[in-house]
């Protein structure tokens, strides 16, 4: 248990029942939650609650909640877990692309969502002062920091994860099964396709060349590894 | 070894290969044993004819093609042909009536000269005779008189003769030829050269009778003018001195025969425009009609490609232009309809959607609340508290079917999307294994996986492969009634397959296919012990059908199943067979058993063997020995592990056991008598002595299709003795050798 993390989570949601639900759940799991119905006033509202981590209702009444991750992301790396009831496929990709980090499909059990929530708030409390090398990046794992030549390259808090789990064994091929374990926490199998996402929008931030990445190179058939520094 | 060789092709279909070994004995046998039958055949029984025949069909094919494929062509081609015909029977009709008209005439005329000429002779011989029995006495010399005077009386006569002519005719006399060492030399009016103009053979006959003859000549003419046709009429007669001669009249033809050859040269002309104007007609006319079928054909083939707002041009009112018209008419109500379906699907989707949305929303809620309740049970009453667990229960429960529902109607809608990647099976097994290890704890059941020596790489949905593979397993594990469940990976040619057996309850026949129908159930009246929504094996098999692979089931009645999933190794490829035979090496019927579990007859277990079933296994998995019928698992299970699986169609030299060396060679006893069932039947040692010859595959194989096709349908009683799940194991073989039919296999396993 982690017991006096204190996570403040912002729940953005227009059906008021399950966010009332969500707020006795979250509650009951220590974490601090503080709700917004509207997407139009969503942005304002995370503004204003600085929340560790966003709860965020694709389906939304005003900006639906693809707009609204998309400006999130624009101004901050906290962490957004979609609640989706689509598993569409196209639906949790354009999710993930506009920026959220992870997504649980409704109907959720209570502890897979507490376990997510979780997963994603826990990185920040990782201390280990670390230099890791990555193709030409130099990464400064506790200052959270990427540099290639001096420039340092913003990353959401998971693609920096996700990163490091790749930097620390550059020797190893990481299959997407074992990412999701190592970066998002996931005990079982969950859907690859977070992987394949976050590896895009990963390498259209790192790489030279998105097209042909030499920062993490895709093994056919298993999965990923870090590129020859 | 071919078989492994071919199977290993990329691409190479798996069970194609296993066809050439029925196909190899089948020609063996068609020629020892039935050498007659391949001769009733005809032509496939000389491969030097066959080679002939093909060698000139080569180059005539793009004329055929062609010929078959263009109307213009053919109508063009007819109209020409007919019209020659015709103009040449016409010819031929006015050429003789043109020739009687002027010839006849000729010839008539010619002959009453002729016959005016020979009586003047006559009487001019007569009228010499008299006048010289008056004038002259009979004297002893009187011969050598006569004969000068015979010469001079026949130069005169034909003079007198050629005179009344004035060139329309010539006058030829000769001596008879029985006389031809006669002083009297030939005679000729009008510089004709008299022996070359008379024919041979019409001296003769003029020499051997007393009428008239006549026959056709060219007349030649010693001053150098050309030769030219002519008719010739003669008749013997005798001069003054009673000697027989030769006397001929010779009229050219050469006017006749000009105005013939003009009347022929420009009935040739015309009738040749005719038929070039005809032809041209022709084409003209056809290509007004064809023109707009083509167009038609051209729009209906776009149509059909998807471009729906393609029209056709429709000008003036007649049947082209209602065919037009129709046609337009046709594709716009088609393209209504198409919108509306697609207008309807689309909302299908959408509605699929939104309910989606509206039913998981409150389901989530009362889910979270359900668990809040559930985990706060401990402080209930009793009957509260089960009452919070059966709300937990139920709600997994509900939502299982709720999302296996909107899965089906997903499929159905037509909005499911493969999402391929090259994927190693074996790591999806390993995970469906692993997450089904504690329900099999659970049932004492051990799951074991073979074949995982070498990766098993396929492009494919890695999320709906390991649905459908945890689908088989869970299966496997809750009807395997506690027996081992034996998980196993192939790859050959340009496929993969994972088969899931189990040695439970088994299925009844023709259960094999009802299993996917959705909420089946086994049997109704049997308790359901765990929450299976009835719709797992129908989406599994609609995840196969995604991927455009097969989902396969086999069973039999107490004896387990075996469900194999195959998948083409790249997403595009269509599937031509299985690494992995659908009904398993240690099946009842493989083993040899009944239902009873008693032997059967060498003989008639023969008989039912289906060929694809064996076909596939000398290719990819080797045959499990057989033993005891429910023998130990741990004997068989090490007999397995022994025999080393084909990972990626790689040679495999099956280890047989001395068991099957004897039932083998039983085999080989019994078979011999029986060519035509020899072709659906293939023992595995037979098949490796025989398999050097492989090579002349191609041939042999050709004549296996025909003999296979025309292989007699199993004894009944032996079918019924066997009960086969499957309804027709040896259509299904051919389905499954049958070359490019992916499909079909498909709508096998949807049958």
């Amino acid at each position: 248990m982690m017991s006096g993390m204190k996570g403040r989570v912002l729940v953005v949601d227009d059906d008021t029942a399950l966010a009332e639900m969500l707020g006795i759940v979250l509650r009951g799991e220590g974490f601090e939650p503080s709700f917004v119905a509207d997407g139009d006033k969503a942005l304002a509202a995370f503004r204003e609650a600085k929340p560790d981590l966003v709860l965020l209702d694709l389906m939304l009444p005003g900006r639906d909640g693809i707009e609204v991750c998309r400006l999130i992301r624009a101004e901050s790396g906290v962490p957004i877990v979609m609640l989706t009831a689509k598993s569409d496929t196209v639906d949790v990709v354009v999710g993930l692309e506009s920026g959220a980090d992870d997504y649980i499909v409704k109907p959720f059990k209570p502890k897979e969502l507490v376990a997510r929530i979780r997963a994603r708030l826990r990185r920040s409390e990782e201390p280990a002062p670390e230099q890791l090398a990555i193709g030409d990046l130099v990464i400064d794992v506790a200052g959270h920091s990427v540099k290639r030549e001096g420039q340092s390259i913003a990353l959401t808090p998971l693609e920096f994860d996700l990163l490091v789990a790749l930097a620390r064994k550059p020797w190893q091929v990481f299959t997407r099964e074992v990412l999701l374990e190592q970066v998002w926490g996931y005990r079982h199998a969950a859907d690859t396709r977070l992987v394949n996402v976050h590896v895009q929008r990963l390498r259209s931030k790192v790489e030279r060349d998105p097209e042909r990445p030499e920062i993490v190179v895709t093994v056919r058939g298993v999965g990923y590894k870090a590129g020859p520094s | 070894m071919s078989r492994d060789s071919s199977s290993s092709a990329p691409g190479g279909p798996g069970a194609r290969s296993g066809r050439t070994g029925p196909a190899r004995r089948a020609s063996r046998f068609g020629r020892l044993v039935d050498g007659g039958l391949l001769l009733q055949g005809g032509v496939q029984g000389s491969p030097v004819l066959r080679l002939f025949v093909r060698w000139v069909r080569r180059p005539l094919l793009p004329a055929v093609r062609l010929w078959r494929r263009n109307i213009q062509l053919k109508v063009v081609v007819t109209t020409l042909l007919m019209s020659l015909g015709v103009v040449l029977m016409l010819g031929f009709a006015v050429m003789s009536s043109v020739n009687n008209g002027l010839l006849k005439a000729k010839v008539k005329a010619s002959q009453s000269q002729a016959d005016g000429g020979f009586r003047a002779a006559q009487d001019s011989v007569n009228a010499a005779r008299q006048s010289t029995e008056q004038g002259q006495g009979q004297g002893p010399d009187g011969s050598t008189v006569d004969g000068r005077n015979a010469a001079v009386w026949m130069s005169d006569l034909v003079e007198q003769l050629s005179s009344g002519g004035q060139n329309a005719f010539a006058v030829v006399t000769l001596t008879s030829t029985s006389d031809a060492g006669s002083v009297r030399g030939s005679r000729a009016s009008g510089g004709v050269e008299p022996i070359l103009s008379v024919p041979e053979e019409l001296r003769g006959r003029v020499d051997k009778g007393t009428e008239v003859f006549q026959a056709n000549t060219r007349i030649e003419y010693d001053d150098g003018r050309e030769a030219q046709p002519g008719l010739v009429i003669g008749k013997r007669l005798n001069d003054l001195n009673g000697d027989p001669y030769q006397l001929y009249y010779l009229f050219p033809l050469t006017q006749e025969e000009e105005s013939l050859n003009l009347v022929r040269t420009t009935l040739a002309t015309a009738g040749l425009f005719v038929v070039v104007l005809l032809g041209a007609i022709a084409w003209l006319v056809v290509r007004q009609v064809v023109t707009p079928v083509r167009m038609a054909a051209g729009i209906a083939e776009r149509l059909s490609a998807g471009r729906l707002q393609e029209r056709m041009k429709v000008t003036g009112e007649d049947d082209i232009a209602r065919l037009g018209e129709a046609f337009n008419k046709m594709a716009q109500n088609l393209q209504l309809k198409i919108q509306q379906l697609e207008e309807l699907s689309r909302m299908q989707r959408r509605f699929v959607s939104d309910v989606s949305h509206e039913l998981r929303t409150p389901l989530t809620t009362v889910r979270m609340a359900a668990d809040v309740i559930h985990e706060a049970r401990v402080d209930f009453d009793p009957v509260t508290a089960r009452s919070a667990e059966l709300l937990a229960d139920q709600l997994d429960r509900f939502e299982l079917l709720l999302a296996d529902l909107l899965e089906i109607s997903r499929f159905d809608a037509g909005a499911a999307a493969l999402e391929a990647e090259a994927i190693d099976l074996r790591e999806v097994v390993r995970r469906v294994v692993g997450g089904a290890e504690m329900l099999a704890e659970r049932k004492g059941t051990h799951i074991r996986v073979v074949g995982d020596q070498q990766p098993v790489v396929a492009e494919a949905d890695a999320r709906r492969v390991e649905r459908v593979l945890r689908n088989l397993v869970v299966n496997a594990v809750e009807h395997g009634e506690g027996k081992d469940v034996v998980v196993r990976l192939a790859a050959a040619g340009g496929a993969v397959a994972v088969a899931v057996r189990d040695y439970g309850v088994g299925l009844k026949p023709g259960e094999a296919t009802r299993v996917f129908s959705r909420f089946w159930r086994a049997d109704p009246a049997r308790a359901r012990t765990t929450g299976g929504t009835g719709l797992g094996l129908s989406i599994a098999l609609e995840d196969a059908r995604l991927h455009g692979g097969w989902l396969q089931a086999w069973g039999e009645p107490g004896g387990g199943s075996q469900f194999r999933l195959t998948l083409p190794r790249t997403a595009d490829e269509p599937l031509r067979g299985s690494p992995i035979p659908l009904e398993p090496d240690d099946s009842r019927r493989h083993r040899g058993l009944n239902d009873a579990g008693l032997p059967l007859g060498g003989g008639n277990k023969l008989a039912t063997v289906p060929a694809q079933a064996a076909a596939v296994s000398q290719k990819a998995s080797p045959p499990v020995p057989a033993k005891g019928p429910i023998a130990p698992r741990l004997a068989r299970a090490a007999a397995v592990d022994l025999t080393a699986l084909p990972g990626n169609g790689s040679r495999v030299v099956s280890r047989r056991s001395p068991d099957d060396e004897v039932s083998s060679a039983v085999r080989e006893g019994s078979e011999s008598p029986a060519p035509q069932r020899g072709t659906t039947t293939s023992p595995d040692s037979q098949q490796a002595q025989k398999s050097q010859q492989a090579q002349q595959a191609q041939q042999a194989q050709e004549s296996w299709e025909t003999q296979g096709s025309q292989a007699p349908p199993q004894p009944q009683e032996s079918q019924a003795r066997s009960r086969e799940p499957e309804p027709e194991p040896e259509a299904e073989a051919a389905r499954e050798a049958e070359a490019g039919s992916a499909r079909e296999g498909e709508s096998a396993r949807g049958r």
